[in-house]
């Protein structure tokens, strides 16, 4: 029983996240789906620190959530921009940095 | 010492140094180069003295080479070294700028100078109207110094010195008129053919280096006995290769005639007296080394029997005066190649040299002054009769003409006869050979000049109403007179008061073979064939009234005799044309293949970042895509790893 | 005296003038030319005494100085001179008054006469050499690639008379440096960081197709500059593992390294020499900077920086890897010789004067190039004569070239015929710059010339027979641009009807030139004595020594003095 039940939804929250930034088009749904395998990766961190028996991979946790907080930050401020300019949170329109 | 540079000791070489009177050496060559400097540099400011000045470095010169010359009929070995400065040293080579002066040098030191200074002074005269006239004595005195540096020098870096300094001086020279495109092309040809045979003395220079370790006249010959036989045949057919190229001898023989583009002043010094007889000198003056290879010798004498006879037979062509001289200057020059070839027949070739410096600069001068008088006209059938109206030029030339045709008593009956001698006295098919040869060139040579001669001054007048023969001034006239008087005394003198062949024994070694033919039956037959050769032209020119235009049903002969036995042809055909398409191939070679080869590189990394830079479509998602697809590829090959 | 850091003041006085040149106001334009041309009379008149004060008796290097600068890796900062680079920095010292004192007006001419003159010659160019169209393509800068295909040129936009003498004494600086480095690293830096000065020169003075030539020149020596770059790393690595890792020149002569290893390293040295100095076939960047640079840019670039590959050769190739250029030695002498005839019959198809005298280069570069790997010391004295007087000759040459092309607007031969009837001075002075270049005697340039062949007869008798062939070509050339431009009847480019000969600061400009080459033809010895040690150092730490006579004696009738 025991990690590999934790690991198995962390794999399927990962693929269902990465899945989701590939797919979803809505800059907001890419975000959330984002968040999701980087919340998935905390779990992973998580269980390992419980199965090796250290805090290493919590404290990893805890700065993968600041930073996906400050990601958060900037990255919902330039969305905020970029509808303004375009009227659109498609990601596909702003394909600007391009050749 | 004389020069404040000449610090060091003087060489213990095997001449002896120069002393007291000769230690001024220098000054023969300086006065003509101070010359040519103050008035190329001082610009218009000397237009009115600047002539002067040039005719007064020549005579100083001349005056001084008397002077150094009775010096050294008072030395007891008669040679001078004067060591100036060391020139070029590094390690094993060490080349000084020194002079030496021996008979040889001496001899040729006075033809240069006198001559010189005639031809100075009667450049007054026919150059008077020449708004550059400045630039045209500056010119005369650059070459009269180059010439002398050629002459003097103690070593054959030194010797090349002045050989392309009279090169480049007959250059300027020829393009004196630089905007008549014939004379431009003419000067340029002259330079290239003579750079050609330069060459040739280049590499002989760089074989004397590499086999004796020295350049200088006394280490070369004091060891050219050491020579291998294949070292020294190279060496004397290096040589001859430059000689060849500066005396205008086969095959490099078709500059001299087009030279005629420059004034006449010039082609009476450079183009018959002086410059192109240096080849002549080189020769005389590398017999130590001819001296051991018989191999080259003979083909010294081959190439000067073929320009004989090159030079005889396009004479008797061609109907512009300056041309029909310049090719019997080329064939005179055969004969001292000839002479020269012969062992110990060097004096021979000297004083065929001189006399024909005498004789064929008092032509020259005399056709100058035909022209001067005729509007520069230099086409014969658009002479004749001039024998009145211009008196004394007709007497310079008649002199000049009995002189070339080797009549007795004048100058070239000696020399031309003592080579034709020399010639028959080699014995074997060789001496008979060229011995046949030369008289018959004797005869080809009496009938072109005869032809030039009742062309010239009898018959009918031919020239144009516009035209008013004059007799030139004095100035003009002089000059010639005084080369006139050469050309009559010259031979005797120099033969039997001087006694040449004894003054240039030490330099050219004593000639002592068995007469085959007693002289005086070559003399007989020389002047034999002479005679038929006058005798045709006078039937041909004198009897017959002369057209005005050139005859066009003429035999083959002719026909290619007046387009220089097709040698321009055959040069333009074999170098010129093949070298102009190489030259385009190459440049498009360059331009496509090696600068093609660099862009298109330039082009591929362009292009290929052209391409790469579609992958940047600018969508999130599918950069997305292959970050998930890298990450992929990377645990997969993390996990093949594992497995194996 | 002696302890006077000459070589890093004579360094930096031109960089001191350029920073000068800086703060002063922007307009005062006389006021900047002044201040140019006397910072580089400045560092002409230490040069001298720089020269009087340097014994040619001595040691090798004087003028030493060392100082760390990354202790890390062994870098320093270490000048000094030996005869070679001394008569090196001597060129430079002359040639840079004489640039800027020629380059009077060239950065400030009206932009309207600039225009039509660049129309003209950049259709012209277009139609007769034939390669624009692919060059154009791949220029790697968009903006003035019209400038050269269609003749649609934009006027240059004239970035002001200051900043051209500045990037002249910010070059002078890089050029001394690079001769008087003695550490390898030192060398690279100055090796590379003269490209720039050099490329802005040519991209913001230059032609109608100046950037494709700027930016061809960039990259072509970049790319040699990475190569050597790495063999400079490899150098180090070697030196570090034989003890402590160093650049220091004289401590690199002394390592055993293995020939393969040699062959490596030496071959980035090589090819970024061969680059820059230029050798076939690396040499078609020379013609487009040559032709494209302005005209004191060209002096500069072909006069001295292109130096820096033969120096190099000399310097660095030879005495670092004896045996590899033991082994490779015949090869190069192949790639000299094709490199002295293939320029001179590429010079002889030009139509645009200034290519004509960029390809003469190259086949001057190829006489170098013999001269040094003919291993004798004949040959290298004459190569490095040969450089200072290349340097002369070609400088004269295009600075009366450029003259001409100032007054008639126009580079094409075909544009000028019987010039000399006008302008006697200029033709006179355009005869004698030429009759240097096709190394006439009594003019350095045949010393030079005479040498090099001289000594490469007495080992490889072909190859300089063959190179011997060169001296006719020379004559082909240089006289057909003669008779072309300035013999003939009179006919001036479109739109003119007179032309002024020299003005007297033009005289000024080339007369030294002149007057030092007719000096040094007739008395070279002032050079080489000073190169001649150098020379046998160079000889000595490549373990090699002269073919003696074959047959004769030797030198029985003069010993040596």
């Amino acid at each position: 029983m025991n990690e590999s039940y934790y690991l198995l939804l962390a794999a399927l929250l990962f693929t269902i996240g990465g899945l989701g930034v590939l797919v979803r088009r809505n800059a907001i749904l890419v975000f959330m789906s984002v968040e999701l395998m980087l919340n998935s990766v905390n779990l992973t961190l998580v269980t390992f620190s419980r199965t090796i028996g250290t805090l290493d991979g919590q404290v990893m946790a805890f700065f993968v959530m600041v930073v996906a907080a400050a990601e958060v930050v900037v990255g919902l401020a330039i969305l905020m921009s970029i509808f303004r300019s375009r009227r659109s949170a498609s990601v596909d329109d702003a394909s600007l940095l391009k050749f | 010492m004389s020069l404040p540079l000449a610090t060091e000791g003087p060489p213990a070489g095997e001449y002896a140094a120069a002393t007291g009177t000769l230690d001024l050496l220098w000054l023969l060559i300086a006065l003509p180069l101070l010359g040519a400097a103050i008035l190329m540099l001082g610009g218009k400011r000397t237009n009115s003295w600047g002539p002067y000045l040039a005719i007064g470095a020549c005579a100083g010169s001349f005056l001084y080479a008397v002077v150094a010359l009775f010096a050294l009929i008072g030395l007891e070995d008669r040679t001078a070294d004067l060591f100036l400065y060391s020139w070029v040293p590094v390690a094993e080579l060490q080349v000084d700028f020194g002079l030496l002066f021996d008979p040889l040098s001496a001899t040729f030191t006075l033809l240069i100078t006198g001559v010189g200074l005639l031809i100075h002074v009667y450049s007054l005269g026919y150059m008077s109207h020449d708004p550059r006239r400045r630039l045209f004595f500056a010119y005369l005195n650059l070459f009269v110094a180059a010439m002398l540096i050629l002459v003097l020098s103690d070593s054959f870096l030194g010797l090349f010195l002045g050989w392309e300094g009279v090169g480049l001086a007959s250059y300027l020279l020829i393009s004196f008129w630089f905007y008549k495109p014939d004379a431009a092309t003419a000067a340029k040809k002259a330079f290239i053919a003579n750079r050609v045979g330069d060459v040739g003395l280049l590499i002989a220079i760089f074989v004397m280096f590499a086999a004796l370790g020295t350049t200088s006249f006394a280490g070369v010959f004091s060891q050219a006995e050491l020579l291998t036989a294949g070292t020294a045949t190279a060496l004397g057919l290096l040589l001859l290769l430059g000689a060849c190229g500066k005396s205008g001898q086969f095959p490099l023989h078709t500059w001299l005639p087009d030279a005629m583009e420059g004034p006449t002043p010039v082609s009476a010094l450079i183009h018959a007296a002086t410059m192109v007889t240096a080849g002549v000198y080189l020769i005389a003056r590398a017999t130590p080394i001819y001296d051991v290879t018989d191999t080259a010798r003979l083909v010294v004498g081959i190439i000067g029997v073929i320009t004989i006879l090159i030079g005889a037979i396009i004479g008797c062509a061609y109907d512009d005066i300056k041309k029909v001289l310049a090719y019997s200057t080329v064939s005179q020059i055969g004969y001292m190649f000839l002479a020269v070839s012969i062992p110990g027949a060097g004096a021979i070739a000297i004083l065929h040299l001189l006399t024909h410096g005498f004789f064929k600069a008092c032509m020259f001068l005399s056709a100058g002054s035909v022209m001067h008088g005729m509007n520069d006209q230099v086409d014969m059938r658009r002479y004749g009769g001039l024998r009145t109206v211009m008196p004394v030029t007709f007497g310079c030339m008649l002199v000049g003409y009995l002189a070339i045709i080797g009549a007795p008593p004048f100058a070239g009956f000696f020399s031309k006869d003592l080579v034709i001698e020399a010639a028959f006295d080699q014995g074997g098919v060789r001496g008979w050979l060229m011995g046949s040869a030369a008289v018959l060139a004797a005869g080809l040579t009496a009938f072109y000049m005869t032809r030039l001669m009742l062309m010239t001054f009898f018959g009918q007048k031919r020239w144009t109403d516009d035209v008013h023969p004059h007799e030139s001034p004095a100035v003009m006239t002089g000059p010639m007179i005084l080369l006139g008087i050469g050309s009559v005394v010259s031979g005797f003198v120099l033969l039997h008061v001087v006694d040449i062949e004894a003054w240039l024994e030490p330099v050219t070694g004593t000639h002592e073979v068995e007469h085959v033919l007693a002289p005086i039956v070559v003399s007989l037959l020389t002047l034999a064939v002479v005679a038929v050769g006058v005798f045709v032209a006078y039937t041909k020119y004198a009897k017959q009234a002369v057209p005005t235009t050139a005859p066009v049903a003429v035999s083959p002969l002719t026909v290619a005799a007046r387009r220089n036995l097709y040698f321009d042809a055959l040069n333009e055909s074999v170098l010129m044309r093949p070298g102009q398409y190489l030259t385009r191939a190459l440049v498009f070679v360059d331009n496509r293949g090696i600068d093609g080869a660099v862009n298109s590189l330039a082009a591929g990394v362009g292009g290929g970042s052209g391409r790469l830079r579609r992958i940047q479509t600018g969508f999130v998602r599918s950069y997305a895509l292959s970050m998930f697809g890298g990450a992929a590829v990377v645990v997969a090959a993390m996990l093949v790893v594992r497995v194996a | 005296m002696s302890s006077f850091p000459w070589l890093t003041v004579i360094g930096l006085v031109p960089l001191l003038g350029a920073l000068v040149l800086a703060v002063l106001p922007r307009g005062a334009h006389s006021l900047h030319k002044m201040v140019a041309l006397g910072t580089s009379l400045v560092v002409l008149a230490l040069t001298i005494v720089m020269c009087a004060v340097f014994d040619p008796t001595g040691d090798r290097f004087q003028f030493v100085q060392a100082y760390d600068w990354i202790p890390a890796f062994g870098v320093q900062y270490a000048v000094g001179a030996d005869g070679i680079a001394l008569v090196l920095i001597a060129l430079i010292a002359v040639l840079v008054p004489v640039v800027i004192l020629a380059s009077w007006h060239d950065a400030d001419a009206p932009p309207e006469t600039q225009v039509t003159a660049a129309n003209s010659t950049a259709a012209q160019v277009a139609s007769t050499t034939g390669s624009p169209t692919a060059g154009v393509r791949t220029e790697p800068t968009g903006g003035g690639s019209s400038a050269g295909a269609a003749g649609d040129s934009d006027p240059a936009p004239r970035r002001g008379v200051r900043t051209f003498f500045a990037l002249v004494l910010v070059l002078e600086t890089m050029m001394i440096g690079v001769f008087a480095a003695t550490d390898v690293f030192l060398f690279y830096v100055f090796f590379e960081a003269m490209l720039l000065p050099m490329y802005f020169l040519i991209g913001l003075y230059g032609g109608p197709r100046r950037s494709y030539a700027a930016m061809k020149f960039l990259l072509y020596s970049l790319a040699g500059g990475l190569l050597m770059l790495a063999a400079v790393i490899g150098l180090y690595v070697v030196s570090a593992s034989q003890g402590e890792g160093t650049f220091a020149f004289e401590q690199l002569t002394e390592l055993e390294i293995s020939t393969p290893v040699q062959i490596a390293l030496f071959s980035g040295f090589f090819i970024a020499f061969a680059i820059k100095a230029p050798l076939f076939p690396f040499h078609t960047w020379l013609p487009d900077a040559g032709a494209e640079s302005p005209v004191g840019g060209a002096v500069l670039l072909v006069g001295v920086l292109d130096k820096v590959g033969t120096f190099g050769f000399l310097r660095y190739c030879l005495p670092l890897f004896p045996e590899a250029s033991r082994i490779l030695g015949p090869y190069i002498i192949v790639l000299c010789v094709i490199g002295i005839i293939y320029g001179a019959l590429l010079a002889m198809g030009q139509k645009d004067l200034k290519r004509l005298i960029s390809y003469t280069s190259v086949a001057h570069f190829g006489f170098i190039g013999l001269g040094i790997f003919a291993f004798t010391t004949q040959g290298q004295t004459g190569a490095v004569l040969y450089m200072v007087n290349h340097g002369l000759s070609t400088g004269a040459l295009f600075l009366v070239a450029g003259f001409l092309i100032a007054r008639g607007r126009s580079r094409l031969i075909p544009d000028y015929s019987g010039v000399a009837a006008l302008a006697p001075i200029l033709a006179g002075t355009f005869l004698l710059a030429g009759l240097s270049s096709l190394a006439l005697p009594g003019l350095s340039t045949f010393i030079s010339e005479f040498l090099v062949l001289i000594g490469t007869y007495s080992r490889y008798p072909v190859a300089a027979v063959l190179g011997a062939l060169g001296v006719i070509l020379a004559a082909i050339y240089i006289l057909l641009a003669y008779q072309r431009t300035m013999q003939g009847p009179l006919r001036l480019p479109a739109g003119l009807t007179k032309m002024k000969d020299l003005q007297l600061r033009e005289v000024l400009a080339v007369a030294p030139l002149l007057a030092l080459m007719i000096f040094l033809g007739f008395y070279p010895k002032p050079l080489t004595d000073v190169v001649n040690p150098a020379v046998d150092a160079t000889m000595q730490d490549a373990g090699r020594s002269d073919p003696a006579p074959t047959q004769g004696r030797g030198e029985t009738a003069a010993p040596a003095r």
